[in-house]
């Protein structure tokens, strides 16, 4: 492994994230596996065709949790260098909403470490996604569903 | 710390869904609300909120809070409704 600890890092954007740039931080002469991940505005939720994405956030908070998701993979996991990105304001299809490198001696490490940040990302970050839909209205995911008190199911996992 | 019961000015911070209800960013409260949880009744009351507090967390001075937490004058509230980053 390396000499020193490695760098901890993640950052809120409100402009385009450009992975190679990205990719290039993360560059290092012990590592042997990059495992990346794109988080993708895709056109379609829930049955329902999705014309473009606000993230909302809350910076102060986004900033230090994701700071500490990125630290705890590092200890958690055998890594050289991590580092995760989410973008905030208006998204069109396509556009990479989170992107998450890891560097690590060998693969395995790689690809859980990715995995975990991303998972815990999407789980704690105070960040708010609003979808406006092809006909035009808009709605807060995870947000917006009205359940009956008998019947509080909820809904994890989805998007 | 300030004495609640005399009423003391909180700062609140809304965002997403609550942002939408509220009708406002922020906003400045006198509040005799001892702690986040009676803070947020307060607040559902007055503004109708459609998020029951069961699926909200709290933040006081952007850190995680528990809902007991007792406010002081000055403190940045913020509740956290359903997050979905990534």
């Amino acid at each position: 492994m390396t000499d020193t600890p490695p760098p901890a890092s993640f950052a809120l954007a409100a402009a385009a994230i450009a992975p190679e740039s990205l990719k290039a931080r993360l560059a290092h002469p012990a590592a042997g596996a990059l495992a990346t991940f794109e988080g993708w505005v895709r056109n379609h939720a829930d049955g329902r065709g999705v014309r473009l994405l606000e993230y909302q956030v809350y910076p102060e908070l986004a900033q230090a949790e994701g700071e500490r998701v990125v630290a705890e993979a590092l200890r958690r996991f055998d890594l050289i260098a991590a580092h995760c990105v989410h973008r905030s304001g208006i998204l069109h299809i396509g556009d990479i909403a989170v992107w998450v490198g890891v560097a690590a001696a060998h693969r395995a490490a790689a690809f859980d470490a990715c995995r975990y940040i991303i998972d815990e990302i999407k789980q704690r970050l105070p960040i708010w996604k609003r979808e406006t839909y092809a006909e035009g209205d808009s709605g807060w995911v995870n947000c917006q569903v009205v359940v009956p008190p008998a019947a509080n199911e909820v809904t994890h996992g989805r998007e | 710390m300030a004495e609640p019961a005399a009423g003391h000015e909180v700062i609140i911070n809304y965002y997403a869904l609550l942002r939408d209800e509220a009708g406002c960013a922020e906003e400045r409260v006198v509040t005799g609300s001892a702690t986040a949880g009676e803070l947020y009744a307060e607040l559902r009351e007055r503004h109708r909120f459609s998020l029951p507090p069961e699926r909200l967390r709290v933040a006081i001075n952007a850190g995680f809070a528990d809902w007991d937490t007792r406010l002081a004058a000055g403190d940045l509230v913020v509740f956290i409704p359903p997050v979905a980053g990534g």
